[in-house]
């Protein structure tokens, strides 16, 4: 354990990041961007494989705790940013030929991305609950620039209403955290360690409940705006349809999934503290209230990115909903459920991007006949959102099945909800997919061909858990489930 | 009620009615003074007072009985208001005439005659100041009773003896409560005298005035009895904020060493009154009418705040 | 009834007039005005944290109330400042709702976070426990300056001043939290302004204007 893997997993993007920035936009710019990402997913494996050998660890004294409910997020965080930096190379050379990018603005990008991929990790293994804030805020931060990217107008509103919401909503999670520093320090003392995650469980059960309440519901809120949960939703469609497309598939991908991290782990010490119903039926409420509200939603947007952001927005709903729920089932069908729609979703957008620099457009009416432009943009398109309808045989329906049928049992009531959600928003996505894929069209050829094959490697993930979870996979999630309570 | 507490009362309402023109004109000497001016005579309300007195009585000959007799009402008012607000002692055998509720009430009554002598010739500008006269108390009487109230609560009395006792003459406590209730009733007390940024006293530019709007119809002895009765109110407000806010100095029994010991402390008081009131006048401008009830509504709010904090951090040990 | 101590008195003062502040920005009109207020609310803070300081030894306090007193009071003052002059923005605040409105709904929010933080309070044992319930006033007060003002100085200066009532609270409820979040969550801030500042001058190229309003193009449908 002499060179810390662990270290080195923080060390890469951060290096990396400001690497990026001195040197500035060279030739070789994407591919470092590339292998730095490449070298981040291979210590999340290693750390992985450490982790499942040995157990949880601490890292940096205490600062930092690695168990398995999070090295899995770790994993899925590091892939999802390495086929994103494979997918952005290709990308951001074609929006670099159209104009619509210029040398500073793509070392911009690349070196937030890296920073960004850096905070997400951070946010995710750290043990203290108030790093895991400055984190989350560090994050939005550094997502405000990616998505005012482009400097126009529309690009510039929407990072100004993603800065403020978030902003807003960052600041009702700090009041949370100060409450739950107030609770905990009446057990831990001013000893410094009253924030940490792993003290705060030992004592979960003696914190005071009316104060945690209070804190998980500002947590809740706060922590909800960036998983998009309604009412506090509305940055996410704009952040998503006007940054670059890379961005907006980190942002479905895995900014969301970390903020929804961090509202589990603040549900775990809720649990202890009140009445275990009590978080749990607030995220259900939550959840159900935005898996309703994004299904009728998307079927109004004209523009293919919103259209998919709002997608996000209802799988996250229903992935709210089946935390809410707890238990070993629910839980588990929730991990499954995040780890398939990150896949799928990014792999969405990396489709999605391509067609929108084919046809040269975002809007749904104007994209048709991807088929006969290229059929792998098409066929990607098609068979992704296939799989993020939860058709089967791909990983999102055994998850959704798994949710639903659950629901069914435990909370009857919540049935029709669920159904109609998903069956309007099934409804909604295929009608506007399929003649965007299947039309008539007659766009000219791009000069880079795309990396198509990002697209595919997640498709195919999803495509293999939804026929077989490994066993090592299983594991892993009950695990993380059983860690939830 | 003893033969000396009701001297000293004597004493208060005459000292009342002798500095009251004193504070109007020191005001105005440092407002002149403020704005580069040549001051007028520290004297000069009283050289108006003995003009007007002097002077006939010119009256509309469609004047009912209210115009002649509100003058007399609304000094009657402000002489009994002065009488129960403590200037130099808490000992006022008055006192229990009225507690600050009803004080607010004796101003009402004040606002009401003068607003309907305003109208009662009939002329455009009277109408017109008496109905902005109304809109400002109707706005300023609530702002003022929760002051009020704040300071009711802290002293459990609405006795305006009692509370400048409890105020005055015990250890020294904090009272953030008592900073929103100060800064709502200087507000109130701006508006209620007429003052700058809500109206001009020195001004008769028509279409701005307020009091001055009021009064246009008055002459000789029953103009010096409303510009007397301005000034009273000036005191009596002035010694009202003195005693609630700044209450160190006023004394607690009627002895004669006592009030000679709160003679000087007054006057210095109220000097420095004058001289900030002076220089609030000097800095702001005034605003428009229509800007008055936002004006008030922030004294209101300031003073329902002050309650607030005052139920928030001050009731528990 | 006055067995308050008087660090109490003073720490209880200063909230006040933190809470008075907030109000004072929520009605002021000009921009400068707004900054300045910003800056005394810093400084106030500061204090605040002081008294608490001294009273109970907690060292690290000393050094989060010079924090407070070097950001909050001195540089995002004189950075904002900066970039007014340098925006030429207009120095009138334009609002959504008209202020007296505005201001009732504060006394509201103050009423609601008063009646929230009240039952918390009473289980700290801090000498400042009292001001809970004002720094969640403070935080609900500048939540509502940013919603309902149209430029975007305001409602930065709004998103700071949420900052400042948090702050407020975590030193009333518990003394402030470990260094290391306050180290983060000072340099995010400082971050988030710097970024806030390109961005202005971004907006102003692309909208001719900081006014929020330019930007309601994106919506649903």
């Amino acid at each position: 354990m002499e060179p810390d893997i662990f270290i080195l997993l923080l060390a890469i993007p951060l290096v990396s990041g400001a690497l990026l920035t001195v040197l500035g936009e060279r030739e070789w710019a994407p591919n470092l961007n590339i292998i730095a990402s490449g070298g981040t997913f291979l210590a999340s494996v290693l750390l992985t494989a450490d982790i499942v050998a040995h157990g949880p660890r601490f890292a940096l004294g205490e600062q930092f705790f690695i168990d398995s409910m999070n090295v899995f997020f770790v994993t899925l965080t590091a892939f999802v940013g390495m086929t994103t930096s494979i997918f952005s190379g290709p990308y951001m050379k074609n929006e670099r030929e159209h104009g619509r990018l210029s040398a500073p603005r793509l070392r911009l990008y690349k070196s937030m991305f890296q920073m960004f991929m850096f905070t997400m990790l951070v946010a995710l293994t750290t043990n203290n609950m108030g790093i895991l804030w400055v984190a989350m805020e560090a994050a939005t931060l550094t997502t405000v620039l990616l998505v005012s990217l482009y400097r126009t107008p529309a690009s510039l509103e929407a990072a100004w209403k993603y800065f403020i919401l978030c902003g807003v909503g960052i600041a009702q999670a700090l009041f949370g955290t100060i409450l739950l520093y107030f609770a905990a320090e009446r057990v831990l003392g001013e000893t410094g360690n009253a924030l940490l995650w792993t003290h705060l469980v030992d004592v979960k059960s003696q914190l005071e409940p009316h104060i945690m309440a209070l804190s998980f519901i500002f947590l809740l809120v706060g922590y909800g705006t960036k998983v998009g949960l309604a009412p506090l939703h509305n940055w996410l469609p704009d952040a998503h349809a006007e940054g670059p497309t890379p961005v907006s598939a980190v942002l479905s991908g895995l900014l969301l999934n970390v903020a929804l991290y961090a509202i589990l782990r603040c549900k775990v010490l809720a649990d202890g503290a009140v009445s275990p119903d009590f978080a749990g039926n607030l995220m259900m409420g939550f959840g159900l209230l935005t898996l309703l509200m994004a299904a009728f939603f998307l079927g109004r947007q004209k523009d293919i990115k919103r259209m998919f952001a709002y997608s996000s927005i209802e799988h996250m709903g229903l992935i709210t909903f089946a935390f809410g729920m707890g238990g070993a089932v629910a839980n588990y069908a929730g991990f499954l459920h995040m780890t398939m729609h990150s896949l799928t979703k990014s792999a969405i957008f990396f489709a999605v991007g391509h067609a929108t620099q084919k046809t040269g457009t975002q809007l749904i009416a104007d994209i048709r006949g991807l088929i006969h432009i290229n059929p792998l943009i098409g066929w990607s398109l098609m068979l992704g959102t296939l799989a993020i309808l939860g058709m089967p045989p791909f990983g999102v329906f055994a998850s959704e099945f798994m949710i639903l049928t659950h629901a069914m049992k435990h909370y009857p009531w919540t049935t029709p909800i669920l159904l109609t959600a998903l069956g309007v928003a099934f409804a909604q996505i295929f009608g506007k997919v399929q003649p965007m894929v299947f039309g008539e069209t007659h766009a000219k050829p791009l000069p880079h061909a795309p990396a198509i094959t990002p697209v595919f490697l997640h498709l195919a993930l999803v495509l293999m858990i939804g026929l077989y979870i490994p066993p090592y996979l299983t594991r892993w999630f009950h695990e993380a489930a059983r860690m939830l309570g | 009620m003893s033969i000396s507490g009701l001297l000293g009362q004597l004493f208060a309402i005459v000292l009342a009615l002798v500095l009251a023109p004193l504070l109007t004109g020191w005001v105005n000497q440092c407002r002149a003074w403020l704005q580069s001016r040549s001051a007028p005579p520290l004297l000069q309300p009283y050289y108006m007072l003995h003009k007007l007195f002097r002077k006939d009585v010119v009256l509309a000959h469609n004047a009912s009985s209210v115009f002649r007799t509100a003058p007399f009402v609304i000094f009657g008012c402000m002489l009994l208001a002065c009488a129960i607000i403590p200037s130099l002692s808490t000992d006022l055998p008055f006192a229990p005439a009225a507690d600050t509720l009803a004080l607010v009430g004796v101003f009402g009554l004040a606002r009401i005659f003068i607003s309907l002598a305003a109208m009662d010739i009939g002329t455009a500008f009277g109408s017109l100041g008496g109905r902005r006269e109304m809109l400002i108390g109707f706005l300023a009487e609530p702002a003022l009773l929760m002051v009020i109230f704040t300071l009711a609560m802290i002293s459990q009395s609405t006795s305006v003896a009692t509370i400048v006792e409890t105020l005055a003459h015990r250890e020294v406590v904090i009272y953030p409560s008592l900073a929103f209730a100060g800064i709502a009733f200087t507000f109130v007390s701006l508006a209620e005298n007429a003052r700058v940024p809500v109206d001009n006293p020195a001004t008769h530019l028509e279409l701005t005035m307020i009091h001055e709007a009021m009064i246009l119809e008055y002459s000789g002895r029953h103009l010096a009895l409303i510009e007397w009765a301005a000034s009273l109110k000036l005191y009596a407000y002035s010694c009202l904020g003195l005693a609630l806010f700044f209450p160190w100095g006023i004394a607690a029994g009627d002895s004669i060493l006592g009030l000679a010991g709160a003679i000087p402390l007054l006057l210095m008081k109220l000097a420095i009154g004058g001289a900030l009131l002076a220089l609030i006048e000097t800095v702001n401008a005034k605003m428009r009418i229509f800007r008055a009830p936002e004006f008030l509504g922030t004294a209101f709010m300031l003073a329902v705040l002050g309650l607030l904090v005052r139920l928030l951090l001050e009731t528990r040990v | 009834m006055s067995t308050i101590p008087l660090s109490a008195q003073l720490i209880n003062l200063c909230a006040s007039v933190i809470l008075l502040l907030a109000f004072a920005m929520l009605a002021q009109r000009r921009v400068m005005q707004l900054i300045n207020l910003f800056a005394l609310q810093g400084l106030v803070l500061c204090l605040s944290t002081l008294v608490v300081a001294v009273t109970t030894k907690q060292h690290h306090l000393y050094w989060s109330a010079g924090l407070t007193l070097l950001l909050k009071a001195l540089l995002l003052p004189w950075i904002l400042h900066r970039l007014v002059r340098k925006l030429y923005v207009k120095w009138d605040i334009e609002s959504l709702v008209n202020v007296p409105t505005t201001m009732l709904v504060g006394v509201v929010l103050v009423m609601i976070a008063f009646n929230v933080a009240q039952p918390i309070s009473l289980l700290s044992q801090t000498i400042s426990r009292g001001t809970l319930g004002i720094a969640l006033a403070v935080v609900m007060l500048a939540f509502l300056m940013m919603i309902t003002r149209t430029k975007a100085i305001p409602q930065v200066v709004g998103f700071l001043a949420m900052e400042n009532g948090l702050f407020l609270a975590a030193t009333s409820a518990t003394y402030g939290m470990p260094m290391v979040v306050e180290l983060g969550i000072a340099l995010d801030v400082l971050v988030g302004v710097i970024i806030l500042g390109v961005f202005f001058f971004q907006i102003r190229d692309q909208f001719d204007s900081l006014d929020i309003r330019n930007m309601e193009r994106l919506k649903d449908n």
